[in-house]
């Protein structure tokens, strides 16, 4: 781990003075990702701000919704009665993410910032688009089993890791900011970015800017809903694919679909074609089936993670008739129903 | 500002206090150190190991203020103020009256074999306290899922989720 100069502030603009225009500044708060970064020598900050000491660990009642401080940690999100009854979507993704310490330490506003778990990303001795700009990708054509088949480029077919994230993404989180130029929302679905030529920055919060706050809105979905997530192992493993899925019926018609995937692209993946084909349809197989394969026909596997296409329009599937059941996937219970 | 080290460059060292087994302890440590090396290297509590080193098996764990978490992952510095409790405490958070015993799940470990080499064993044991302090974790299903972020290589598992639930069933957590 390099040496770098640390400063604790107490409120958030003097967080944001401290981070100011430095490049190398870096905000810290559970660190489960970034201290690893460190250890990695992939991030080597000229100055640490720990904002551990902000006043950002509130859940409150927003507007028929929640707002989530940036502080409050997984742990405390998962079983936060409220989340638990009104957003069970949310608990259980953050349930299948991580261990039992790592919740205990992560933040809400970390978790959407943690970098990509690529091989390569984390390995200085190889290029990397994301880590060192135009040195290229070497996943590409390497070994690339957990990567990205949905919004690729060129230049990088990272995936993002939260699975947190990908029910966010479910239920149109907003993501509260606050930076230099004053405070700003930003819809879920346009905070973190695709690869593009860009694949450096992962996420549009803007130089300086630090998140303050999540926002759920009032629809929790708390009636039909499912986090599906498979992986090489029963837990304490990233996703291959995940699926959150929230729907509202009428008897046995959709009258709004929501789906985002995990473990398959840049960011948490949604497709609002496939959600508004769910919508006025009967919640069957075949429904299901025809919003997988339109969420996949742009699929585009690499040289070795091909597999994914298959095991994400069965996961689709499955998590669609989990949720419409009302039987969301055990967290604890490994057994697929 | 609450805390700052100084002029960018310098290789300026804080003070902290800590609250480690049950001893307040004034510290100065470079920002750079992690609770886990603090511990081992500079106060002789090797009790907690160092496996991976990156939070990904959990020989490391602690409790920080009740909650388990990993040392590793975690910079002294910004643990200023708390209450961190190692292996080496466990003990401490139930000794009875006139009796040198040990923690009841470290002696149901025993009782129930729950380790072979030994070297995860201190992580398990705090992630267990953790659990139980915690209080979700009811069935077996759960608490396997509560402790899977302990890996015990010697495959010790069983016998683990065996010791945590006798001594949950006893409701004598702490």
């Amino acid at each position: 781990m390099n040496r770098f100069d640390y400063v604790r502030p107490s409120t958030v603009a003097e967080a944001v003075q401290a981070l100011g225009s430095d490049p190398a500044a870096r905000f810290i708060a559970g660190g489960t990702n970034l201290i690893d970064l460190m250890k990695y020598d992939v991030e080597r900050p000229g100055k640490l701000i720990d904002i551990t000491r902000l006043p950002l660990a509130e859940i409150e009642e927003r507007d028929g919704g929640l707002r989530i401080g940036a502080l409050v940690t997984n742990a405390t999100l998962a079983y936060d009665a409220r989340i638990r009854e009104r957003y069970p979507l949310l608990a259980d993704a953050i349930l299948a993410g991580a261990s039992a310490q790592l919740r205990n330490a992560a933040s809400t506003g970390g978790n959407l910032l943690q970098r990509t778990r690529c091989y390569y990303f984390y390995d200085t001795a190889t290029p990397c688009n994301k880590r060192e700009p135009g040195s290229g990708c070497s996943a590409i054509g390497g070994v690339n089993r957990i990567h990205a088949i949905l919004g690729t480029s060129g230049h990088c077919i990272a995936t993002h890791p939260s699975d947190m994230c990908v029910a966010l993404a479910a239920l149109e989180a907003v993501v509260q900011v606050s930076g230099p130029q004053g405070d700003r929302a930003i819809p879920f679905a346009e905070f973190h970015r695709l690869p593009g030529d860009e694949p450096s920055r992962d996420t549009n919060l803007a130089a300086g800017e630090i998140i303050v706050a999540i926002d759920l809105p009032a629809k929790g979905f708390a009636g039909h809903h499912t986090y599906l997530k498979l992986r090489d192992r029963l837990s304490y493993a990233f996703a291959l694919v995940s699926v959150a899925a929230a729907l509202e019926l009428d008897g046995q018609t959709i009258r709004t679909a929501r789906l985002a995937l995990g473990g398959v692209a840049h960011k948490p993946w949604r497709n609002t074609q496939a959600e508004a084909l769910l919508q006025g349809k009967p919640a069957t197989r075949e429904t299901f089936k025809a919003a997988a394969d339109l969420i996949l026909r742009e699929a585009k596997p690499q040289s070795t993670n091909g597999f994914k296409i298959e095991l994400a329009r069965r996961a689709i599937v499955r998590g669609l008739e989990q949720a419409a059941a009302g039987t969301p996937q055990s967290q604890s219970d490994k057994r697929i129903q | 500002m609450l805390i700052d080290s100084g002029s960018p460059g310098a290789v300026g060292t804080i003070g902290i206090t800590l609250t480690i087994n049950g001893e307040r302890r004034e510290l100065q440590v470079a920002p750079w150190t992690t609770l886990l090396d603090l511990l081992r290297e500079r106060l002789d509590l090797t009790g907690t190991k160092k496996g991976c080193d990156h939070g990904q098996c959990g020989a490391c764990t602690v409790l920080v203020n009740g909650t388990r978490i990993n040392s590793c992952l975690t910079l002294a510095v910004m643990k200023d103020g708390a209450e961190i409790t190692t292996v080496e405490g466990l003990a401490g958070l139930t000794q009875r009256e006139g009796k040198n015993s040990l923690h009841p799940i470290q002696e149901a470990f025993v009782e129930h074999d729950a380790f072979q080499c030994g070297y995860c064993t201190p992580g398990q044991l705090c992630s267990s306290v953790g659990l139980m302090n915690e209080g979700y974790a009811k069935t077996r299903d759960e608490i396997r899922e509560a402790m899977s972020g302990n890996i015990c290589r010697c495959g010790a598992y069983t016998n683990i989720v065996d010791a945590i639930e006798e001594v949950m069933h006893q409701g004598d957590a702490r």
